[in-house]
């Protein structure tokens, strides 16, 4: 004991210091083991938080659902759930061509300097512009600008301005992350810039740039605010009749998406059974979601023990 | 083989200057022991039945090849390994025949006794004063006038209280290296501690520097027991009472530092302090 | 060859281009609809930010009110209590995944937390309708459980994992150094923690904090589910109020295109865009001076090294 060798060394005075010595490391020790516990009830909450959460949805979803709801008619969600899968496809046909190049862009031409400098300003506000306010551009440019109505195109060239951002900067973390050895060996070899990019350094970022589109999809599923006033919030699809104006295919028609139809049936007017039908498009909203999360996840852990070897 | 010589003859020196009044002023007391202390990284066995024995009021010197695990045997005497994962310790180590891995001492406890100094001069992100007053703090030091003294002493005691009284509320970032370095002693002496640990002091800095926490070194010895890790053979002989030989895990050899120096039993010793490896 | 190249790197500064010249499209339009209010139907800035009457006219004669403060204050409060809620938590989950238990948190906090970033925002207004609002109805036994309140933890769980994240990074990127030093002082974890780790990390810390507050700042639609778009002063937190997202969301359909209603719901679209660049100018202001600073550290330190080695020199 430390008191107790303080003891034979003499002075009380010693002994009482060693003791206060203690007691104040011991507070302080306590004091750690109570902020330690709270961590830890902090952390397993906000996980119960979200395992109830998305258990709750998926749940209470599909156990309130009715077959007719899964139709692809004015009856069910099927035309919604058709058109969210379509217009996140449209908009990465449009966003990831740009957000890549762009993203290279960034990486390798405009490293330093003004332009860049200008470059990351306007990615990060792009990516903090609110939804709605996207809503509202598209709305104004893609629809009263162009004298349309409502449709899928509209929406997803809103979404594809939102997930633009995240495309780029993945891409160019992506190349950046490369090692420089890459583009020298390809340099070496006498290969040109282009050659370069899209023989080594593209082939090699795709895993990485893979995980970001997935993300932006992801996010492009759940989307509401920017297609009120782009996409609108009706569809009547033709399933049968391909040459008609409202064949799946036809872009420019009206395309009411899963997210779209909770805001629409959030209030209850609507139709009976609204509450069920929003709550099987929450389920299936949140399948899809956690869904492509988990896969980006997935092939991040994949690449990063495949570079660990 | 002049090299061999000189560091032989500066050992002379050095042991001819400090032996006298080690001599009779007092006897050994052991602040600090190893007995049969075996560390594992996982599967790696880093320390290998490690018997060492630290004098109170003297400087230990640990030196040997990098790898040759006395940084790993400096941390084990505050437990600065605990923080490392996979880390497995048998054996036992005291500290004034505490022990301190199975004993009652916590290991916020034995940290508060047994300091330590970094390789790297880290200081705090925050001004000079607060981190000579981090410690006393954490201590439950309150009021003003009593950090103020503690301040002051300890930076006294360092030799830079002239330099930093002006400069006590600015960032201790802002100072040189060997400042810095001067700082993170004052910080670790603020609290009184009984033992001082230094991983490599000097390694970071010039040798004018060097020379400064040396001479510290030298100055501390008088309150305090220091253990020092050096990779530099002058340094070892000119500032250490006892020195202490690890290879590849092991515990060479270990004696006063004029015999390791002057007449090494192992051959082994003999070919790392002439700089033959290492 | 030679022309593929030129194509080729056409192509690439075609799409930097876009990216840049995006924002500032979306900034020029936003000005030219949303001053329409101002300059077209002559209403002056600060009835438009202070005044709490509300009744624009739905055609291109104009002549009503387009006092926006109700809105402006909703959107205030609700978020600035979000984030009253949220901070706490977020800076307790980062800790958690950074220092208390980096394996675990890396492995199951940390994704569990990025897929709280995915989960769609009407399905947190959905959620928030259909749970909290009962809810909140029921333990403070009120007419209805629309309001402030709920608003403002719809909100606070949405921006959660955003300050998480950036906060975990920041606390993340504070040097192991800094800790060892604490620790071997006999500094308990948590000590190092808010002592040491925390302050180190405070511009990354509030960086995440204003990301947050942008990112409540601009929700549309959960916010619109649950704040019960009630066109007065909230009197308490559990009372209904709107704010700005809320009215663009459902008004903007409704109205004439070019009349002054439809003008006055721009210049809220404006504000919006203002407030999210004045955020990013912040966080950039913030990072800024903490460069600057560490700089201005930097070269003293070198200072004072060549200084010492002058005077060594002169002994």
């Amino acid at each position: 004991m430390a008191s107790e060798s303080a003891a034979v060394l003499g002075s009380n005075n010693e002994e009482q210091k060693m003791r206060e010595m203690k007691a104040r490391a011991g507070r302080a020790i306590g004091v750690d083991n109570f902020m330690t516990g709270v961590f830890y009830v902090v952390a397993g909450f906000f996980l119960a938080l979200l395992i109830a959460l998305a258990s709750y949805i998926i749940i209470k979803g599909f156990a309130g659902a009715k077959p007719y709801m899964f139709a692809f008619d004015s009856q069910g969600i099927g035309n919604q759930f058709w058109n969210t899968i379509y217009l996140v496809f449209l908009s990465l046909l449009i966003s990831v061509p740009i957000g890549v190049m762009a993203g290279i862009y960034m990486a390798l031409y405009a490293k330093k300097g003004r332009v860049a400098t200008i470059l990351r300003i306007a990615i990060e506000t792009l990516s903090s512009l609110p939804s709605i306010v996207v809503g509202l551009f598209g709305y104004l440019v893609f629809i009263v600008m162009t004298g349309n109505s409502w449709n899928l195109f509209a929406g997803a060239l809103a979404v594809s301005i939102l997930s633009l951002p995240l495309i780029a900067t993945t891409t160019e973390d992506a190349i950046n992350m490369l090692p420089d050895s890459y583009t020298k060996g390809a340099f070496g070899m006498g290969a040109t810039k282009r050659q370069v990019i899209t023989t080594v350094l593209l082939p090699a970022a795709t895993p990485h740039i893979i995980t970001g589109v997935i993300l932006a999809a992801g996010r492009g599923f759940g989307e509401a605010a920017a297609l009120l006033y782009t996409a609108g919030m009706s569809t009547d699809l033709n399933w049968h009749m391909v040459s008609a104006a409202t064949n799946p295919f036809n872009p420019f028609r009206p395309g009411e998406t899963l997210a779209l139809n909770i805001w629409a049936l959030r209030t209850e007017a609507l139709r009976a059974d609204a509450a069920e039908m929003a709550n099987l498009s929450s389920a299936i909203l949140m399948i899809l979601v956690l869904g492509f999360s988990l896969l980006a996840h997935t092939i991040e852990r994949h690449m990063k023990k495949k570079s660990g070897v | 083989m002049s090299a061999d010589n000189a560091v032989r003859a500066e050992a002379v020196k050095t042991t001819a200057n400090t032996g006298n009044k080690t001599m009779e002023a007092k006897k050994e007391v052991v602040k600090m022991q190893a007995e049969h202390l075996n560390l594992h990284y996982g599967s790696f066995h880093a320390l290998k039945d490690i018997n060492i024995k630290i004098a109170k009021n003297e400087i230990t010197a640990l030196i040997g090849p990098s790898g040759c695990g006395k940084s790993t045997f400096l941390k084990t005497l505050n437990r600065m390994n605990d923080l490392e994962e996979g880390v497995t310790i048998d054996g036992k180590v005291t500290l004034d025949s505490d022990d301190i891995y199975h004993g009652s001492l916590s290991a916020i406890q034995l940290r508060q006794r047994v300091g330590m100094v970094f390789q790297q001069p880290n200081p705090f992100p925050k001004s000079i004063y607060d981190n000579i007053a981090y410690g006393p703090r954490i201590r439950g030091v309150r009021g003003k006038d009593k950090l103020d003294q503690i301040v002051e002493e300890s930076l006294r005691e360092v030799g830079i209280w002239d330099e930093m009284k002006d400069r006590l509320h600015k960032s201790a970032l802002g100072l040189s290296g060997g400042q810095q370095q001067r700082v993170c002693i004052a910080r670790t002496i603020a609290v009184r501690p009984e033992v001082i640990l230094m991983d490599e002091p000097t390694s970071a800095l010039d040798p004018i520097s060097t020379m400064k926490i040396e001479d510290l070194a030298l100055k501390l010895k008088e309150k305090y027991t220091i253990a020092i890790v050096t990779h530099n053979m002058q340094q070892a002989s000119r500032i250490s009472d006892n020195t202490a030989f690890f290879l590849l895990g092991e515990l060479i050899e270990f004696g006063k530092t004029q015999d390791i120096f002057l007449n090494p039993k192992n051959k082994k010793t003999e070919e790392y302090i002439t700089g033959r490896f290492g | 060859m030679k022309a593929k190249e030129n194509s080729w790197n056409f192509f690439v500064r075609l799409c930097g281009g876009i990216v840049i010249a995006l924002p500032i499209v979306i900034g020029i339009f936003l000005i030219i609809r949303g001053n329409m209010t101002f300059t077209k139907y002559h209403h002056s800035i600060i009835e438009f930010l202070f005044s709490s009457n509300w009744a624009p006219a739905d055609d291109m004669t104009g002549g009503g009110h387009v006092g926006s403060a109700v809105y402006i204050v909703g959107s205030l409060i609700t978020c600035g209590l979000a984030l009253l809620i949220s901070v706490p938590f977020s800076m307790a989950a980062a800790i958690f995944m950074t220092e208390i238990a980096p394996k675990g948190g890396n492995k199951v906090l940390r994704p569990a937390v990025e897929l709280f970033v995915g989960i769609p925002s009407v399905v947190y207004g959905w959620m928030g309708m259909t749970i909290l609002v009962p809810f909140i109805k029921k333990i403070f036994n009120i007419n209805q459980g629309y309001g402030v309140l709920s608003a403002s933890l719809v909100l606070a769980i949405m921006i959660f994992p955003s300050i998480t994240t950036v906060a975990a990074d920041a606390i993340r990127s504070v040097p192991d150094s800094a800790r060892k030093g604490a620790y071997g002082m006999g500094a308990t974890r948590w000590q190092v923690i808010y002592q040491v780790v925390v302050p180190a990390a405070k511009t990354g810390i509030m960086s995440g904090v204003v990301l947050g507050l942008a990112r409540a700042f601009g929700e549309a639609l959960a916010v619109a589910m649950v704040i019960g778009k009630t066109r007065s002063f909230p009197k308490g937190i559990l009372s209904p109020t709107t704010n700005l997202t809320s009215a663009i969301a459902s008004d903007m359909g409704g109205v004439m295109e070019g009349g002054e209603y439809n003008a006055a719901l721009w210049s809220m679209a404006l504000l919006l865009f203002l407030i999210s660049l004045l955020f990013i100018f912040i966080i950039h202001r913030m990072a800024g001076s903490a460069e600057r600073k560490e700089k201005k550290l930097e070269k003293m330190a070198e200072q004072a090294a060549k200084a010492e080695a002058a005077a060594n020199g002169g002994n």
